[in-house]
């Protein structure tokens, strides 16, 4: 578990105790620590004085900051509709059973959340999905469940 | 048959010449000079409302600020779009240069990249870049300095206010305009907010002139664009092409031989049957001209295996999810329509609500405060013209 | 300037105007909900929405500016079906449930659908498919299925009291008003200022009402139930009855409470005068000791009459609260007597009596919840109500208020000076405050003309006097020749400006008044619906016509704040008085 007042501190030296600042913040929040407690929301609050409300309304308009405890992966499937055309059904379906879970759950070990996401710009390479910022691509079941062996292969070591 | 559509190769022709040397020649033109070339090209933005560029640069040079902005959208957002992510894999010199004139142009010292958190993984190499291009202005005596913005995910943010308020650390909420973002802008500063796109190809109209640029095109339109091809098309991918090309002409190259339909300009764009093949050009329409579509550059092709109750199903899901919510008519107005389109498919609402729904899309256009409500209308009543029988049974 | 024409009518209007303005101009009636005068332009509701010639979409009118040579169309069949369309989506998301809702009769979005009636849903409802939290706080209740994301509640919470404590939340069909996680009210900043519900267009936010539990009292015959009705009320009641902002009913006041039944009939305005003498020696005393004993103390002394401003001060610069004045709120010195000496006075059993003040305020509702003021050894206010609440009793009783005699207060602590008045404007509490320190100090009344300290009053942010001490009497005579710097701030986002000075210690002032809302009690977050700088004015002036008919315009003149000091209290700043009069405060969480 990382310092984490540390963890703001460090964050607020690097961008500025400024509002402009507040996004890369929150993401590099995110990074560390998967989602933005109510405690971490108070401390950017504190260390840009805003409000706490201006973080909470800023943080919840964005997607990718997320506001519910979540795994140490996040899996994002692209569900717009070129990827829904080209089989993210079939995507969302293998992870569900690789993982056990459903869209928006994460594991019981903490180790993968399931989430879908609006087009992330893969069109060409249908259906696509995004794993911690990763770019995975032209998806099968077969491919789905290689990437989801390789992670969880990544964390035994 | 030989190809109809004509290729172009301005943007991701190689580094022949480097980049930055025609940055450095365009800096010892005077602003000026380069606004009316740009002018003279005809190069309207490339992020979809098609602004001429060289006006909007003319307005920010003109504006008053004691610090002015250089901003680039790569946002890209658009379903369907992902020209702008090969340009900042494969050339994001020409990108870099076309802000550094612009720079020059408008007196600009600060700029930045707003790039798409779906991006983020391009981070590292395009920053490596900037140090690089900062090399390169130094070099030039160019005071000017590019930092990379980071987004967080929200579609909307791809409107130039919504980016601006995003990158101040807000919610990413249009804003009212006027004020145009070249008079306040980012911190209320003066500020240029070009697409990706664009500002390669101003970089390409100060290196091969107006008069060049403007010969690239067919009907009337001036100069080449990037495609985003997609979906049933046994060929994705970007491609340049030269403007005022007809959307019979670009299925020929493109589509599976089974095209039912095309999404011009992605979900917020204009849904063309086959039967609308041929009168449908893609370009700038000049006044009242309904038979020209604008196009940040998606292209999504249909096959007749697809239903398009689903298609617009799924692009009303994605409004519903992707409107900032602030303005009534977008934020109800997208649940409305999604759950009547749901409605009447169930029998719940009578096939006659349908009118309703279409008025409803109709008032969107024209009340809505952003470029995302307003644009609604435009695939929603695109598709139910077409295809109603669909919509209904 | 520029030429436009609306509906065909030339007019003429500076370079700036807005569509909506110039057309009000003429007389032309746009309909809003996003709009308010005091607030910045969202351009976000969109029915508001004009025809402009050559443009193919509709523009808002708040937010586009006039220009020369348009031509505006504002009620074309264009704009009309469009009109209908957003009302109709605002109706489909909305809870509409007039007949259970308190600002029913009141309220904007009723009044848009009024004129856009449609004699069926027109779209599907979106309201009941969603759970709806109602939030009742102790002084606020928000109910998020009448809100309508006009933005006005954050905008006035932000741009007026620089709180804060609500943002837009989530965006698209989840996009939502709320406090920072969701919170009550209760749990965060807020300062119950309810600057926000007298903004809100709708039923969503609205102070949390108890005038049922009033009711019960009064029909109660076991209680004594008495009332005290602040200075701000009585300039005001008469708007929800139809009367011109700015109408003193103070007379009809007193008899319509009588008429609902109250035991007694008393006058937050003899509180206020009482407060003045306290905190007018708290005032000298602070100087004495900073000036002849060399100590300490803070300064300079803040008033603590506001109850939005102190929970503010709690929040925001928990290190200065020694700034504030010892002195409760006249609200609170008022409870602490009517259960202590009134009790005494009149022979009644303290645990009978329910003390209920009418207040302009939202505030005062925590202020009398607050564990800290027992100090009678009961509750010292029992409730505290809006004049908003009030006007709905009296006409659940059936009476009009403007066919009433007037009447007197009962007797005793219903008598009050002009200095007791003024307190409901901002500006009120320092001119009252000078017009009896000035005279302790030198046994002169305060040199300005008809004792009216001009340089206080007004709507001004920020507002500052000096006023120098000369002839001072013997005791005194370490303020010989002294110019004292106060200052007087109305709106929280001004009190940051005074406080931000002190917090960096350079303060030129001696005494400060905060009030927590803009134009001071008048503009109060209890006050009738709708307020704006007209009608603030309006208020502000009838209260000074109030001051300037009273036979005494001092606290110190009142007889019975003599009386009481005789009797009851002995001395200012004595024993008595820090046991009810005087209190103390507590740091807060900022965020
Ligand atoms: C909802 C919405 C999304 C948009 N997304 C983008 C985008 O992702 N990239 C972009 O360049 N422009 C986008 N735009 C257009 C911008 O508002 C703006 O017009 C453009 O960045 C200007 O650059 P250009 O003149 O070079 O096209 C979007 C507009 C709207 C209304
Ligand atoms: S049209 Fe939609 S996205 Fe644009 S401001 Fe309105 S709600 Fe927001
Ligand atoms: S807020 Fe207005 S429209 Fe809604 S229920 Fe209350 S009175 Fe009716
Ligand atoms: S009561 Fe006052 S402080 Fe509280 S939310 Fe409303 S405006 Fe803000
Ligand atoms: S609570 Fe009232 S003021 Fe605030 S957004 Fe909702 S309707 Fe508007
Ligand atoms: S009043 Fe103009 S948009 Fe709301």
């Amino acid at each position: 578990m990382p310092d984490t007042t540390k963890l703001i501190e460090n964050l607020v030296e690097k961008y500025g105790k400024k509002r402009e600042s507040l996004l890369p913040i929150l993401k590099g929040i995110i990074e560390e620590e998967r989602y933005l407690s109510e405690d971490r929301m108070l401390e950017v609050a504190k260390a840009l004085d805003i409000s706490g409300a201006e973080v909470y309304g800023t943080a919840s308009f964005y997607s990718f900051l997320d506001l519910k405890p979540r795994g140490k992966h996040i899996i994002r499937v692209c569900k717009t509709i070129v990827c829904d055309m080209k089989g993210k059904n079939e995507v969302l379906k293998t992870i569900k059973d690789c993982l056990g879970i459903n869209v928006g759950e994460t594991t019981s070990d903490g180790t993968f959340t399931l989430l879908q996401t609006n087009c992330i710009g893969q069109c060409d390479h249908a259906p696509a999905m995004l794993i911690d910022g990763e770019v995975y691509n032209e998806l099968n079941a077969e491919k789905v469940r290689n990437i989801i062996k390789e992670y969880k292969l990544n964390r035994q070591n | 048959m030989a190809s109809q559509v004509k290729r172009a190769d301005i943007i991701f022709a190689p580094y022949s010449e480097y980049p930055y040397k025609i940055l450095g020649e365009a800096l010892k033109k005077s602003p000026d000079d380069i606004i009316d070339a740009l002018i003279k090209s005809g190069l309207r933005g490339r992020g979809g409302a098609g602004f001429p560029t060289g006006l909007k640069w003319k307005f920010a040079k003109k504006a008053q600020g004691d610090e002015k902005y250089v901003v680039c959208n790569a946002d890209e957002g658009e379903p369907g779009t992902f020209k702008d992510r090969d340009i900042l894999v494969k050339v994001p010199r020409k990108m870099l240069s076309g802000m550094g004139i612009c720079a020059h142009v408008t007196g600009a010292t600060k700029g930045f990249i707003y790039l798409r958190a779906e991006y983020d993984y391009l981070k590292d190499a395009l920053q490596k870049e900037i140090d690089f291009f900062h090399q390169h202005c130094e070099k030039y005596g160019l005071d000017f300095h590019v930092e990379i913005k980071s987004g967080a995910g929200a579609y909307v943010v791809g409107e130039e206010t919504a980016l601006l308020n995003s990158a101040e650390g807000k919610r990413g909420e249009p804003r009212n305009k006027p004020p145009f973002p070249v008079t306040e802008g980012f911190l209320n500063k003066p500020t240029v907010v070009n697409n990706v796109e664009t500002f390669v190809n101003a970089m390409m109209v100060c290196r091969i002139g107006a008069e060049e640029f403007a010969k690239y095109g067919m009907r009337g339109q001036k100069g080449s664009k990037l495609f985003s091809i997609a979906g049933d098309t046994p060929k994705p991918g970007v491609y340049e092409l030269e403007l005022g090309l007809t959307v019979e002409e670009l299925v020929n190259e493109f589509g599976d031989g089974n095209t039912k339909a095309v999404q011009v300009g992605g979900v917020s764009g204009f849904c063309v049957p086959s039967a609308k093949f041929k009168e449908k050009t893609i370009g700038f329409p000049g006044k009242d001209d309904v038979n020209y579509i604008p196009t940040g550059g998606s292209i999504m092709l249909f096959n007749h295996t697809r239903s398009m109750y689903h298609v617009l199903e799924n692009y009303l899901e994605f409004f519903e999810e992707e409107s900032c919510g602030q303005c009534t008519p977008c934020r109800v107005g997208t649940q409305q329509l999604l759950k009547g389109i749901k409605a009447i498919k169930k029998g719940k609402k009578d096939p006659a609500y349908l009118d309703t729904l279409y008025k409803l899309a109709e008032t969107m256009k024209i009340t809505s405060k952003c470029g995302l409500g307003q644009s609604v209308a435009n695939s929603f009543c695109s598709i139910v013209d077409e295809f109603k029988e669909e919509i209904i049974y | 300037m520029i030429t436009l024409t609306i509906n065909n009518t030339q007019v003429e209007v500076p370079e700036g105007t807005t569509i909506l303005e110039a057309a009000k101009k003429i007389g032309v009636e746009i309909p809003t909900l996003c709009h308010h005068e005091d607030l910045c332009v969202a351009g976000n509701c969109r029915v508001c929405v004009v025809e402009i010639k050559g443009r193919p979409r509709l523009e808002a009118s708040c937010a586009t500016p006039a220009e020369n040579g348009m031509e505006v169309f504002t009620h074309s069949a264009k704009v009309r079906n469009a009109r209908n369309v957003i009302t109709q989506l605002l109706l489909s998301e909305h809870a509409e449930e007039c007949t259970l809702c308190y600002k029913n009769g009141n309220c904007e979005l009723q009044n848009l659908a009024e004129e856009y009636y449609h004699d069926d849903e027109m779209f599907i409802d979106l309201a009941h498919e969603k759970e709806h939290h109602i939030d009742k706080s102790t002084a606020l209740r928000y109910d998020p299925s009448k809100c309508i994301r006009c933005q006005r509640c954050v905008r006035t919470c932000a741009e007026i009291q620089g709180v804060n404590a609500l943002s837009a939340a989530f965006k698209g069909k989840d996009m939502m008003i709320t406090t920072f996680m969701e919170k009550t009210f209760g749990e965060v900043v807020c300062t119950n200022c309810g600057q926000c519900v007298v903004h809100c267009p709708t039923g969503a936010l609205t102070e949390r009402t108890y005038y049922d539990e009033i009711w019960e009292a009064i029909e109660d015959p076991d209680k004594h139930v008495v009332v005290n009705t602040a200075p701000s009320v009585r300039v005001a009641l008469g708007e929800p009855f139809g009367l011109e902002p700015g109408t003193i009913v103070t007379g009809q006041m007193a008899a319509a409470l009588r008429r609902l039944g109250f035991d007694s009939v008393l006058d937050t305005d003899f509180a206020a005068d009482l407060t003045i003498i306290e905190e007018g020696n708290e005032f000298i005393q602070r100087l004495k000791k900073k000036f002849v004993d060399g100590e300490d103390v803070a300064l300079p002394m803040i008033t603590s009459c506001s109850p939005g401003w102190v929970k503010f001060i709690e929040h925001m610069y928990p290190d200065l609260l020694d700034h504030l004045s010892s002195c409760k709120s006249p609200q609170q010195m008022f409870g602490a007597l009517a259960k202590t000496y009134y009790a005494e006075k009149k022979g009644i059993d303290p645990e009978k009596i329910v003390s209920v003040s009418i207040m302009p305020c939202t505030a005062k509702k925590f202020e009398a919840n607050r564990p800290e003021m027992k100090s009678s050894g009961y509750q010292d206010i029992d409730a505290g109500l809006t004049t908003r609440e009030l006007a709905k009793m009296i006409k659940q009783a059936g009476i009009d208020l403007t066919k009433l005699p007037e009447e007197d207060f009962d007797s005793i602590m219903g008598e009050s000076s002009g200095a007791g008045v003024i307190f409901g404007a901002t500006g009120g509490v320092m001119e009252a405050a000078l017009r009896t320190v000035y005279e302790i100090i030198t046994g002169r009344e305060v040199p300005f003309r008809h004792l009216d300290i001009q340089p206080v009053r007004g709507l001004d942010g920020v507002k500052e006097a000096t006023i120098k001490f000369e002839n001072c009497k013997p005791e005194y005579s370490f303020l010989e020749g002294a110019e004292v710097k106060v200052a007087v701030a109305h709106g929280l986002r001004n009190a940051r400006k005074i406080m931000d000075q002190i917090k960096e210690g350079k303060s030129p002032y001696l005494f400060v008044e905060i009030m927590a809302c803009p134009g001071g009690c008048i503009g109060g977050g209890g006050q009738p619906i709708p307020t704006n700088d007209e009608i603030r004015m309006k208020r502000i002036e009838a209260i000074y016509r109030e001051d300037a008919g009273k036979p005494i315009r001092k606290s110190h003149e009142n007889p019975e704040i003599k009386q009481v000091y005789e009797e009851f209290l002995k001395e200012p700043l004595g024993e008595k008085s820090h046991k009810l009069l005087h209190t103390h405060y507590s740091k807060r969480n900022r965020y």
